[in-house]
Protein backbone atom coordinates (compact mmCIF):
# COMPACT_ATOMS: atom_id res chain seq x y z
CA UNK A 1 0.00 0.00 0.00
CA UNK A 2 3.07 2.56 0.98
CA UNK A 3 4.24 2.10 -1.81
CA UNK A 4 1.07 2.82 -4.38
CA UNK A 5 1.33 6.04 -1.87
CA UNK A 6 4.58 6.70 -3.06
CA UNK A 7 3.82 6.32 -6.84
CA UNK A 8 0.71 8.41 -6.18
CA UNK A 9 2.81 11.19 -4.57
CA UNK A 10 5.37 11.12 -7.08
CA UNK A 11 3.39 11.33 -10.47
CA UNK A 12 1.26 14.38 -9.15
CA UNK A 13 3.77 16.48 -7.49
CA UNK A 14 7.59 15.19 -8.27
CA UNK A 15 7.49 13.87 -11.84
CA UNK A 16 4.23 16.21 -12.78
CA UNK A 17 3.26 15.58 -16.18
CA UNK A 18 2.31 19.54 -17.35
CA UNK A 19 5.41 20.89 -15.07
CA UNK A 20 8.22 18.64 -15.46
CA UNK A 21 7.71 16.58 -18.60
CA UNK A 22 5.55 19.24 -20.14
CA UNK A 23 3.00 16.85 -21.56
CA UNK A 24 -0.31 18.20 -22.95
CA UNK A 25 1.00 21.53 -23.44
CA UNK A 26 -1.39 22.24 -26.34
CA UNK A 27 -4.33 22.54 -24.02
CA UNK A 28 -2.59 23.17 -21.37
CA UNK A 29 -1.99 26.80 -22.83
CA UNK A 30 -5.00 26.68 -24.78
CA UNK A 31 -7.22 25.74 -22.10
CA UNK A 32 -5.96 27.60 -18.96
CA UNK A 33 -7.55 31.16 -19.30
CA UNK A 34 -10.22 31.00 -16.79
CA UNK A 35 -10.29 28.47 -13.70
CA UNK A 36 -13.63 27.53 -14.61
CA UNK A 37 -12.88 25.54 -17.78
CA UNK A 38 -9.38 24.64 -16.64
CA UNK A 39 -11.12 23.08 -13.53
CA UNK A 40 -13.35 20.98 -16.43
CA UNK A 41 -10.40 19.70 -18.44
CA UNK A 42 -8.82 18.91 -15.06
CA UNK A 43 -11.74 16.43 -14.11
CA UNK A 44 -11.52 15.10 -16.59
CA UNK A 45 -7.80 14.44 -17.59
CA UNK A 46 -7.92 12.62 -14.22
CA UNK A 47 -11.12 10.83 -15.49
CA UNK A 48 -9.15 9.08 -18.59
CA UNK A 49 -5.94 9.05 -17.50
CA UNK A 50 -7.39 6.61 -14.29
CA UNK A 51 -9.24 4.84 -16.54
CA UNK A 52 -7.43 4.04 -19.73
CA UNK A 53 -3.52 4.13 -17.89
CA UNK A 54 -4.33 0.15 -16.32
CA UNK A 55 -6.63 -0.13 -19.41
CA UNK A 56 -3.95 -0.33 -21.37
CA UNK A 57 -1.27 -1.69 -19.09
CA UNK A 58 -4.34 -5.11 -19.02
CA UNK A 59 -3.72 -4.86 -23.09
CA UNK A 60 -0.18 -4.76 -22.85
CA UNK A 61 0.06 -7.51 -20.89
CA UNK A 62 -2.44 -9.73 -21.51
CA UNK A 63 -2.73 -9.37 -25.85
CA UNK A 64 0.67 -7.68 -27.25
CA UNK A 65 3.26 -9.11 -24.80
CA UNK A 66 4.94 -12.66 -25.26
CA UNK A 67 3.30 -14.16 -22.72
CA UNK A 68 -0.17 -13.19 -23.86
CA UNK A 69 -2.81 -14.67 -25.48
CA UNK A 70 -1.55 -14.58 -29.02
CA UNK A 71 1.35 -16.01 -28.19
CA UNK A 72 3.56 -13.96 -30.20
CA UNK A 73 5.20 -10.69 -28.91
CA UNK A 74 3.18 -7.51 -31.23
CA UNK A 75 5.12 -4.79 -29.12
CA UNK A 76 5.85 -2.99 -31.87
CA UNK A 77 2.22 -2.52 -32.59
CA UNK A 78 1.93 -0.40 -29.22
CA UNK A 79 1.41 2.98 -30.43
CA UNK A 80 -1.14 1.86 -32.68
CA UNK A 81 -3.37 0.02 -30.21
CA UNK A 82 -2.75 2.49 -27.29
CA UNK A 83 -4.22 5.54 -29.27
CA UNK A 84 -6.90 3.42 -30.45
CA UNK A 85 -7.75 2.43 -26.94
CA UNK A 86 -7.37 6.20 -25.75
CA UNK A 87 -10.04 7.11 -28.51
CA UNK A 88 -12.16 4.61 -27.86
CA UNK A 89 -12.06 4.68 -24.27
CA UNK A 90 -12.98 8.64 -24.54
CA UNK A 91 -15.93 7.79 -26.64
CA UNK A 92 -16.96 5.35 -24.15
CA UNK A 93 -16.55 7.34 -21.13
CA UNK A 94 -18.62 10.26 -23.31
CA UNK A 95 -21.80 7.53 -23.91
CA UNK A 96 -21.91 6.68 -20.20
CA UNK A 97 -21.42 9.94 -18.60
CA UNK A 98 -23.87 11.62 -20.87
CA UNK A 99 -26.36 8.20 -19.64
CA UNK A 100 -25.48 8.59 -16.41
CA UNK A 101 -25.03 12.51 -15.35
CA UNK A 102 -26.07 14.74 -18.09
CA UNK A 103 -24.77 17.46 -15.73
CA UNK A 104 -21.56 16.46 -15.20
CA UNK A 105 -21.61 15.96 -19.41
CA UNK A 106 -22.23 19.20 -19.90
CA UNK A 107 -19.76 20.38 -18.04
CA UNK A 108 -17.12 18.12 -19.37
CA UNK A 109 -18.72 17.50 -22.84
CA UNK A 110 -16.44 19.87 -24.92
CA UNK A 111 -13.40 18.86 -23.03
CA UNK A 112 -13.68 15.00 -23.41
CA UNK A 113 -12.93 14.76 -27.38
CA UNK A 114 -10.20 17.11 -26.76
CA UNK A 115 -8.67 14.76 -24.82
CA UNK A 116 -8.35 12.09 -27.52
CA UNK A 117 -5.32 13.72 -29.03
CA UNK A 118 -3.76 14.96 -25.10
CA UNK A 119 -0.24 13.79 -24.92
CA UNK A 120 -0.36 13.61 -21.24
CA UNK A 121 -2.66 10.24 -21.54
CA UNK A 122 -0.62 8.68 -24.36
CA UNK A 123 2.50 9.73 -22.69
CA UNK A 124 1.37 8.63 -19.41
CA UNK A 125 0.56 5.11 -21.02
CA UNK A 126 3.88 5.06 -22.32
CA UNK A 127 5.67 6.13 -19.32
CA UNK A 128 3.80 3.05 -17.45
CA UNK A 129 5.26 0.91 -20.16
CA UNK A 130 9.01 2.32 -19.79
CA UNK A 131 8.84 1.65 -15.72
CA UNK A 132 7.62 -1.48 -15.79
CA UNK A 133 4.91 -0.95 -13.44
CA UNK A 134 2.40 -3.40 -12.24
CA UNK A 135 -1.32 -3.22 -12.12
CA UNK A 136 -2.10 -1.94 -9.09
CA UNK A 137 1.16 0.11 -9.86
CA UNK A 138 -0.27 1.60 -13.12
CA UNK A 139 -4.09 2.43 -11.43
CA UNK A 140 -1.96 4.90 -8.63
CA UNK A 141 0.30 5.67 -11.37
CA UNK A 142 -2.36 7.18 -13.59
CA UNK A 143 -4.81 8.71 -11.02
CA UNK A 144 -1.45 10.02 -9.72
CA UNK A 145 -0.90 11.66 -13.17
CA UNK A 146 -4.06 13.36 -13.72
CA UNK A 147 -4.69 14.90 -10.34
CA UNK A 148 -0.99 16.44 -10.91
CA UNK A 149 -1.76 17.59 -14.81
CA UNK A 150 -5.34 18.71 -12.93
CA UNK A 151 -3.37 20.75 -10.66
CA UNK A 152 -1.35 22.65 -12.78
CA UNK A 153 -3.58 23.76 -15.30
CA UNK A 154 -5.92 24.71 -12.29
CA UNK A 155 -2.83 27.18 -10.77
CA UNK A 156 -1.84 28.40 -13.74
CA UNK A 157 -5.74 29.62 -15.10
CA UNK A 158 -5.70 31.26 -11.66
CA UNK A 159 -2.23 33.00 -12.16
CA UNK A 160 -3.55 34.07 -16.01
CA UNK A 161 -6.86 35.65 -14.52
CA UNK A 162 -4.77 37.46 -12.55
CA UNK A 163 -2.63 38.30 -15.25
CA UNK A 164 -5.21 40.60 -17.05
CA UNK A 165 -5.08 43.35 -14.46
CA UNK A 166 -0.89 43.55 -15.05
CA UNK A 167 0.81 45.49 -17.84
CA UNK A 168 3.05 43.30 -19.50
CA UNK A 169 4.93 44.48 -22.73
CA UNK A 170 3.28 44.02 -25.90
CA UNK A 171 4.91 41.28 -27.82
CA UNK A 172 4.67 39.26 -24.52
CA UNK A 173 0.99 39.42 -23.91
CA UNK A 174 -0.92 36.07 -24.02
CA UNK A 175 1.14 33.48 -25.35
CA UNK A 176 4.40 34.72 -23.97
CA UNK A 177 3.33 35.52 -20.54
CA UNK A 178 2.24 32.26 -20.85
CA UNK A 179 5.73 30.41 -21.26
CA UNK A 180 6.70 32.18 -18.67
CA UNK A 181 4.32 31.60 -16.27
CA UNK A 182 4.61 27.91 -16.60
CA UNK A 183 8.39 28.09 -16.59
CA UNK A 184 8.29 29.87 -13.62
CA UNK A 185 5.78 27.20 -12.10
CA UNK A 186 8.04 24.64 -13.22
CA UNK A 187 10.48 25.87 -10.93
CA UNK A 188 8.45 26.41 -7.79
CA UNK A 189 7.58 22.88 -8.54
CA UNK A 190 10.93 21.51 -8.27
CA UNK A 191 11.23 22.83 -4.69
CA UNK A 192 8.71 19.45 -4.33
CA UNK A 193 12.01 16.80 -5.49
CA UNK A 194 13.20 17.59 -2.16
CA UNK A 195 9.78 15.34 -1.06
CA UNK A 196 11.51 11.99 0.07
CA UNK A 197 8.81 9.56 -1.04
CA UNK A 198 10.11 6.66 1.20
CA UNK A 199 8.61 8.79 3.94
CA UNK A 200 5.16 7.48 2.71
CA UNK A 201 6.24 3.94 3.06
CA UNK B 1 -11.27 4.07 -67.16
CA UNK B 2 -11.04 7.25 -68.49
CA UNK B 3 -12.12 9.56 -65.57
CA UNK B 4 -9.35 7.95 -63.51
CA UNK B 5 -7.21 8.74 -66.47
CA UNK B 6 -8.22 12.27 -66.47
CA UNK B 7 -7.50 12.70 -62.36
CA UNK B 8 -4.28 11.17 -62.92
CA UNK B 9 -3.33 13.98 -65.35
CA UNK B 10 -4.53 16.53 -63.60
CA UNK B 11 -2.44 15.43 -60.48
CA UNK B 12 0.53 15.17 -62.20
CA UNK B 13 0.20 18.71 -63.30
CA UNK B 14 -0.38 19.94 -60.21
CA UNK B 15 3.41 18.73 -59.21
CA UNK B 16 4.28 22.68 -59.77
CA UNK B 17 6.59 24.82 -57.96
CA UNK B 18 5.67 28.39 -58.22
CA UNK B 19 4.83 31.16 -55.94
CA UNK B 20 2.24 29.26 -53.94
CA UNK B 21 4.24 26.00 -53.28
CA UNK B 22 7.18 28.47 -52.12
CA UNK B 23 4.87 30.30 -49.79
CA UNK B 24 3.38 26.65 -48.32
CA UNK B 25 7.44 25.95 -47.51
CA UNK B 26 8.26 29.75 -45.89
CA UNK B 27 5.23 30.54 -44.27
CA UNK B 28 5.45 28.58 -41.61
CA UNK B 29 9.13 29.68 -40.65
CA UNK B 30 8.28 32.68 -39.95
CA UNK B 31 4.44 34.30 -39.83
CA UNK B 32 2.85 31.33 -39.20
CA UNK B 33 5.32 28.93 -37.25
CA UNK B 34 3.67 25.45 -35.60
CA UNK B 35 5.18 26.58 -32.14
CA UNK B 36 5.43 30.66 -31.51
CA UNK B 37 1.98 31.53 -33.31
CA UNK B 38 -0.51 28.32 -33.71
CA UNK B 39 0.63 26.65 -30.33
CA UNK B 40 0.74 23.49 -31.81
CA UNK B 41 3.33 20.59 -30.75
CA UNK B 42 4.96 22.64 -27.41
CA UNK B 43 4.83 19.47 -25.45
CA UNK B 44 7.69 17.79 -27.56
CA UNK B 45 9.40 20.41 -28.36
CA UNK B 46 10.55 21.41 -24.97
CA UNK B 47 11.24 18.06 -23.41
CA UNK B 48 13.98 16.84 -26.12
CA UNK B 49 15.73 19.95 -25.78
CA UNK B 50 18.40 19.36 -23.90
CA UNK B 51 20.97 18.40 -26.46
CA UNK B 52 21.55 19.62 -29.81
CA UNK B 53 21.69 16.19 -31.39
CA UNK B 54 18.02 14.91 -30.22
CA UNK B 55 16.30 18.18 -31.48
CA UNK B 56 17.70 17.93 -34.65
CA UNK B 57 16.60 14.10 -35.23
CA UNK B 58 13.24 14.79 -33.40
CA UNK B 59 12.93 17.68 -36.33
CA UNK B 60 13.67 15.32 -38.91
CA UNK B 61 11.19 12.53 -37.53
CA UNK B 62 8.35 15.13 -36.99
CA UNK B 63 9.17 16.39 -40.76
CA UNK B 64 8.83 13.28 -42.49
CA UNK B 65 5.46 12.19 -40.47
CA UNK B 66 3.95 15.60 -41.19
CA UNK B 67 5.22 15.62 -44.64
CA UNK B 68 3.63 11.95 -45.29
CA UNK B 69 0.90 11.88 -43.15
CA UNK B 70 -0.55 15.00 -45.13
CA UNK B 71 0.12 13.02 -47.91
CA UNK B 72 -1.54 10.15 -47.54
CA UNK B 73 -4.55 12.28 -45.74
CA UNK B 74 -5.22 14.13 -48.85
CA UNK B 75 -5.07 10.98 -51.20
CA UNK B 76 -7.74 9.32 -49.15
CA UNK B 77 -9.44 12.63 -48.47
CA UNK B 78 -12.62 12.07 -50.43
CA UNK B 79 -12.95 8.25 -49.15
CA UNK B 80 -12.65 8.96 -45.43
CA UNK B 81 -16.37 9.44 -43.97
CA UNK B 82 -16.55 12.72 -41.80
CA UNK B 83 -17.51 10.92 -38.55
CA UNK B 84 -14.39 8.42 -38.14
CA UNK B 85 -11.46 10.76 -39.43
CA UNK B 86 -10.30 11.16 -36.28
CA UNK B 87 -9.65 7.51 -35.76
CA UNK B 88 -8.29 7.24 -39.77
CA UNK B 89 -5.95 9.96 -39.48
CA UNK B 90 -4.99 8.72 -36.03
CA UNK B 91 -3.92 5.25 -37.45
CA UNK B 92 -1.88 7.06 -40.75
CA UNK B 93 -0.10 8.88 -38.19
CA UNK B 94 0.49 6.06 -35.91
CA UNK B 95 1.93 3.85 -38.70
CA UNK B 96 4.15 6.73 -39.86
CA UNK B 97 5.78 6.74 -36.39
CA UNK B 98 6.28 3.40 -35.77
CA UNK B 99 7.86 3.38 -38.84
CA UNK B 100 9.95 6.31 -37.51
CA UNK B 101 10.75 4.54 -34.26
CA UNK B 102 11.51 1.36 -35.74
CA UNK B 103 14.01 2.87 -37.76
CA UNK B 104 15.92 5.32 -35.32
CA UNK B 105 16.02 2.04 -33.18
CA UNK B 106 17.84 0.45 -35.93
CA UNK B 107 19.84 3.14 -36.97
CA UNK B 108 20.86 5.17 -34.10
CA UNK B 109 20.44 3.54 -30.74
CA UNK B 110 21.62 5.75 -28.13
CA UNK B 111 20.18 8.61 -29.57
CA UNK B 112 16.66 6.40 -29.48
CA UNK B 113 17.29 5.87 -26.33
CA UNK B 114 17.45 8.99 -25.23
CA UNK B 115 14.53 9.96 -26.91
CA UNK B 116 12.43 7.64 -25.27
CA UNK B 117 8.52 8.17 -24.86
CA UNK B 118 8.66 11.34 -26.93
CA UNK B 119 9.25 10.09 -30.50
CA UNK B 120 5.65 7.99 -29.55
CA UNK B 121 4.31 10.73 -28.54
CA UNK B 122 4.50 12.66 -32.32
CA UNK B 123 1.52 10.64 -32.84
CA UNK B 124 -0.27 12.83 -30.26
CA UNK B 125 1.69 15.98 -31.29
CA UNK B 126 -0.58 18.15 -31.72
CA UNK B 127 1.15 19.99 -34.98
CA UNK B 128 0.60 16.75 -37.13
CA UNK B 129 -3.20 16.31 -36.30
CA UNK B 130 -3.29 20.02 -36.74
CA UNK B 131 -2.22 20.37 -40.75
CA UNK B 132 -4.27 17.17 -41.07
CA UNK B 133 -7.29 18.78 -40.41
CA UNK B 134 -6.82 22.14 -41.72
CA UNK B 135 -4.81 21.32 -44.74
CA UNK B 136 -4.56 18.07 -45.78
CA UNK B 137 -8.46 17.38 -45.60
CA UNK B 138 -9.02 20.45 -48.27
CA UNK B 139 -6.05 20.38 -50.06
CA UNK B 140 -4.35 18.34 -53.20
CA UNK B 141 -1.65 15.78 -52.25
CA UNK B 142 1.21 17.53 -53.52
CA UNK B 143 0.49 21.07 -52.22
CA UNK B 144 -0.25 19.13 -48.53
CA UNK B 145 2.58 17.49 -48.95
CA UNK B 146 4.91 20.81 -49.16
CA UNK B 147 2.71 22.16 -46.40
CA UNK B 148 3.89 19.32 -44.44
CA UNK B 149 7.10 19.78 -44.70
CA UNK B 150 6.81 23.55 -44.05
CA UNK B 151 5.78 23.08 -40.83
CA UNK B 152 7.82 20.43 -40.02
CA UNK B 153 11.03 22.84 -40.64
CA UNK B 154 9.28 25.64 -39.23
CA UNK B 155 8.97 22.91 -36.13
CA UNK B 156 12.42 21.81 -36.41
CA UNK B 157 13.70 25.57 -36.97
CA UNK B 158 12.79 26.34 -33.42
CA UNK B 159 13.49 23.06 -31.92
CA UNK B 160 16.99 23.77 -32.88
CA UNK B 161 16.68 27.43 -31.97
CA UNK B 162 16.04 26.18 -28.37
CA UNK B 163 18.57 23.12 -28.26
CA UNK B 164 21.02 25.52 -29.28
CA UNK B 165 20.63 27.50 -26.84
CA UNK B 166 20.16 25.32 -23.85
CA UNK B 167 23.16 22.88 -24.50
CA UNK B 168 25.66 26.08 -25.58
CA UNK B 169 25.17 27.97 -21.60
CA UNK B 170 23.77 24.63 -19.60
CA UNK B 171 26.82 22.49 -20.98
CA UNK B 172 29.05 24.53 -22.96
CA UNK B 173 28.89 22.61 -26.20
CA UNK B 174 27.42 22.05 -29.21
CA UNK B 175 26.77 18.27 -30.65
CA UNK B 176 29.08 17.75 -27.71
CA UNK B 177 31.65 20.04 -29.11
CA UNK B 178 32.92 21.98 -25.99
CA UNK B 179 32.40 25.62 -27.08
CA UNK B 180 32.61 27.59 -23.69
CA UNK B 181 35.05 26.68 -21.28
CA UNK B 182 37.90 24.15 -21.25
CA UNK B 183 37.82 20.67 -22.85
CA UNK B 184 38.42 17.64 -20.60
CA UNK B 185 41.70 17.19 -22.19
CA UNK B 186 42.89 20.20 -21.66
CA UNK B 187 41.77 19.71 -18.10
CA UNK B 188 44.12 16.71 -17.79
CA UNK B 189 47.11 17.87 -18.72
CA UNK B 190 47.59 21.32 -17.14
CA UNK B 191 48.22 22.40 -13.96
CA UNK B 192 46.90 26.02 -14.01
CA UNK B 193 44.03 26.02 -12.00
CA UNK B 194 42.72 29.55 -12.48
CA UNK B 195 41.84 29.33 -15.92
CA UNK B 196 39.26 26.32 -15.43
CA UNK B 197 36.76 28.53 -13.70
CA UNK B 198 36.18 31.24 -15.92
CA UNK B 199 32.75 29.82 -17.55
CA UNK B 200 30.43 27.24 -14.83
CA UNK B 201 27.77 25.63 -16.77
CA UNK B 202 24.38 26.48 -15.91
CA UNK B 203 22.41 23.84 -15.07
CA UNK B 204 18.89 25.69 -14.52
CA UNK B 205 19.48 25.54 -18.45
CA UNK B 206 19.00 21.91 -18.84
CA UNK B 207 16.07 21.43 -16.38
CA UNK B 208 12.73 21.81 -18.11
CA UNK B 209 12.08 25.13 -17.00
CA UNK B 210 14.59 26.69 -19.04
CA UNK B 211 13.03 25.96 -22.39
CA UNK B 212 9.49 28.21 -21.50
CA UNK B 213 11.70 30.77 -20.66
CA UNK B 214 13.65 30.18 -24.00
CA UNK B 215 10.61 30.27 -25.98
CA UNK B 216 9.02 33.39 -24.24
CA UNK B 217 11.74 35.12 -25.37
CA UNK B 218 11.73 33.68 -29.30
CA UNK B 219 8.25 34.93 -29.03
CA UNK B 220 9.09 38.13 -27.67
CA UNK B 221 11.79 39.09 -30.23
CA UNK B 222 9.67 37.41 -33.18
CA UNK B 223 6.65 39.37 -32.25
CA UNK B 224 8.86 42.73 -31.04
CA UNK B 225 9.71 42.73 -35.48
CA UNK B 226 6.74 40.89 -36.35
CA UNK B 227 4.24 43.55 -35.53
CA UNK B 228 1.24 41.93 -36.95
CA UNK B 229 1.69 38.43 -34.80
CA UNK B 230 0.97 40.51 -31.09
CA UNK B 231 -2.11 39.14 -29.10
CA UNK B 232 -4.37 42.52 -29.01
CA UNK B 233 -6.96 41.10 -26.66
Amino acid sequence: MGDLINIFIKSAFIENLALSYFLGMCSFLAVSKSVKTAIGLGIAVIFVNGLTIPMNWLIDHYLLGEGGLLGMDLTFLRFIIFISTIAALVQLVEMVVEKVSPSLYNSLGIFLPLITVNCAILGASLFMITKEYNFSQSVSFGLGGGVGWALAIVAIAAIREKMQYSHVPAPLRGLGMAFLLTGLMGMAFMGLMGIDPAAFK
Amino acid sequence: MAEVKDIKIKEESAFSFGKDEKKLLSDPLNDNNPITVQVLGVCSALAVTTLLSKAIVMGIAVTFVTAFSNLFTSMLRNYIPKQIRMIVQLVIIAFLVTVVELALKAVNYPIWKDLSVFIGLIITNCIVMGRLEAYAMANKPWKSFLDGIGNGLGYALILIIIAATRELFGKGSLLDFKIIGPTSEYLLNTTDISLLSWYTANNLMILSPAAMFVVAIIIWVQRHYNKKLVDIS
